[in-house]
């Protein structure tokens, strides 16, 4: 289905270059996303692996196209979906591509999902808007995909209010709201990350499934490595709006060519073993309204020299094909 | 044994349901914690892991003494702390302090840090006398990594990490002997939650503490933990070494637990049992049958749902297991 024009079923699914995004506040612009750069290709599973604040989120709402503005502005870059910039069409065309290709998932179903409509209103909500289908063929699709999503008795539990539901049960109800229109990309930022592990388990069971049948492009937001570990096939890792590391996931995880990813591995106690003193990353993650020149990592890390604390920021080295890391001393961190 | 600091026997806590607004009628309970039985060493950790809930934090709340049990006895030296009254009461809460999960919503915004570190030397006048109290703060803070400069600032100006640590100097206020630590890290970012584990292991050698460590994450609970008790609706399932529960657990839950905990190695993928447990946690007002477990559990058989399983050594579980059917079933590696 045509939705926007101009949108080449050839081009790559979707390519995020050199993207800026500033939040103007009252104590100065906080730079949350400082140039970041990734792509997806159908059917293929791309963490975003970061802690809170690196501008994983923002990221994300800048994609969807949900970035609240003011205070966050776009400044710079571009989001090709399909060979179509996203961010040079207007609204109108947005709307229709954030519903039928790209959707998103979000952390906390409850507030997600509107309190006071029924669980089988909100997803008929959707076919009869974008579809234009009746209120009866309308309520049979939302009954099928509540199945989808392995909901039990779906056609009863149609009727009830997403309070009513269990937090992975509400997970999955917003599971199918997002795969209602069969989009190409699901963004799911943080799925998993207010649930028990034995749910989790269910949940991110359920989206690798689904992501096989309908061949979609997974982009898993999180900050959990063992998740990642788990799903994805590339990661890109973010601090303080930059992706400071992208590569295939046994290679990041076997050889980490940036100091922050590798400080990050060494970081998180194990389950299958009886660890020694955990290695800490000393300090905080910078306030994004004062980055550190050069190297924003410069002042937690152990490899920093005097290049890295000048700009300008180390550029992307390429470590391997498709994998490249922002640090000057790429090498020495992989142990060459 | 001398060794042991705090035990508890049978504890039970019911909330009631009631109905009706003038006249209430008792309809029902919800057994947040029915019938526990720990014991806490001097110097160790013991971890409690389960998921929400199961009961674990109402566990908590009764250890420190927030919340008064059904029945049920806390010894803490003797003393049985459910029994206690008045100034022995006061005096007897001095020993076992908290750390609270939110760093943010646990400090008063209003107060200073010293203030907050300081405020149970006001409820505990004779620990510090009051001209050596500021003094006493200052080094608390310097003992868990602050600025002892600091002591005038107020909780929104640290950071997280900044924050629990606060909230740990607080708990050392009074010199106890036991912690009980309830979800310490889960709120923190990974990098930071490192920073705070390698505290309190730090504290724990220098004071000699003993920690009841209250999480969901099991990872962080083996890392800090000597013996881990797993619990299910308000009770214990499984309890022993960290070797024996993480390596040898013989009760399904706890095996279904591990197997969902995903390693931080993508070499493992799909090298490890996985065992994908059904639906949700029973309602605890209307806990099942017999063995809570078996409306999820594959091995539950007639006995299952007709005779509760006792948390005790049994022929294939070298260590406590409330299982009829316990075996052991490495999870954790790789096949």
């Amino acid at each position: 289905m045509d939705v926007v024009p101009g949108v080449d079923p050839r081009a790559p699914l979707l390519e995020v270059t050199d993207l800026h995004v500033e939040f103007r506040t009252q104590y100065g612009v906080a730079k949350a996303v400082n140039g970041a750069n990734f792509w997806l290709s159908p059917g293929e599973t791309l963490a975003i692996l970061g802690e809170s604040g690196c501008g994983k989120s923002v990221t994300a709402q800048a994609i969807m196209g949900i970035l609240e503005s003011p205070p966050g502005y776009i400044t710079k870059g571009s989001i090709m979906y399909r060979g179509v910039d996203l961010l040079g069409i207007p609204e109108e065309q947005r709307r229709k591509v954030r519903a039928n290709r790209i959707a998103m998932i979000f952390q906390d179903a409850l507030s997600a999902l509107n309190p006071v409509y029924t669980v089988g209103f909100q997803l008929a909500e959707l076919f009869r808007m974008h579809r234009g289908m009746s209120r009866a063929e309308a309520k049979r699709r939302s009954i099928e995909l509540l199945d989808q999503v392995k909901i039990p008795g779906a056609k009863d539990r149609i009727n009830d209010y997403p309070h009513q539901f269990s937090g992975g049960m509400r997970q999955r109800v917003m599971i199918a709201m997002a795969l209602a229109l069969d989009p190409e990309v699901l963004i799911a930022d943080e799925p998993t990350t207010a649930l028990d592990v034995t749910v989790q388990a269910q949940i991110m069971g359920l989206l690798a499934d689904l992501q096989k049948q309908r061949n979609m492009g997974l982009i898993l937001i999180t900050h959990d490595m063992g998740v990642v570990a788990d799903v994805a096939d590339r990661i890109s890792v973010m601090y303080a709006g930059k992706v400071v590391e992208e590569a295939p996931v046994y290679d990041i995880y076997a050889r980490p060519a940036h100091p922050y990813t590798r400080a990050l591995l060494e970081s998180i106690p194990r389950l299958d073993m009886k660890g020694q003193q955990l290695n800490v990353i000393r300090g905080l993650p910078p306030a994004l309204t004062d980055v550190p020149r050069g190297c924003a990592f410069n002042p937690r890390c152990r490899y920093a020299k005097d290049a890295c604390r000048q700009d300008p920021a180390p550029p992307a080295y390429s470590v391997a094909p498709h994998r490249t890391a922002r640090c000057h001393f790429f090498r020495e961190v992989l142990g060459e | 044994m001398s060794d042991v600091v705090l035990e508890t026997k049978n504890l039970v806590k019911h909330f009631p349901i009631t109905q009706g607004i003038v006249f209430k009628t008792k309809v029902g309970a919800v057994r947040a914690v029915d019938g526990v039985d720990i014991q806490l060493r001097r110097g160790e950790t013991l971890g409690v892991v389960g998921e929400s809930g199961c009961g674990k934090s109402t566990l908590a709340k009764l250890l420190v003494g927030l919340d008064k049990p059904t029945s049920g006895s806390i010894m803490v030296r003797g003393q049985d702390m459910v029994r206690l009254k008045g100034n022995e009461l006061r005096r007897a809460r001095r020993n076992i302090q908290m750390v609270l999960q939110d760093p943010y919503t646990s400090l008063n915004p209003r107060m200073t840090v010293g203030d907050i570190i300081g405020e149970p030397y006001e409820i505990h006048p004779e620990v510090v006398p009051k001209k050596g109290r500021q003094r006493a703060v200052q080094d608390l803070l310097d003992t868990v990594g602050l600025n002892p400069d600091h002591i005038n600032r107020y909780p929104h100006q640290f950071s997280g990490g900044q924050r629990q640590r606060i909230g740990i100097a607080r708990a050392l206020a009074l010199k106890p002997e036991i912690i009980v630590c309830d979800e310490p890290v889960s709120a923190l970012d990974v990098s930071i939650q490192a920073q705070v584990i390698n505290l309190l292991e730090r504290l724990q050698d220098e004071f000699g503490l003993s920690y009841i460590f209250i999480a969901h994450d099991l990872s962080v609970v083996r890392h800090i933990s000597d013996r881990v008790a797993v619990m299910y609706l308000g009770r214990i399932v499984e309890h022993g070494y960290d070797r024996e529960i993480y390596e040898q657990p013989t009760h399904p839950y706890t095996q279904a637990l591990l197997s969902a905990v995903p390693v931080p190695d993508p070499r493992l993928r799909g090298h490890r049992d996985q065992i994908v447990l059904e639906g949700d946690v029973p309602s605890p007002a209307n806990p099942p049958s017999g063995c809570r477990f078996r409306t999820r559990c594959w091995k539950a058989q007639d006995i299952c749902s007709q005779q509760d399983p006792v948390l005790q050594l049994r022929d294939r579980s070298p260590h406590p297991s409330a299982c009829h059917f316990a075996e052991i079933r490495d999870v954790v590696h790789g096949r």
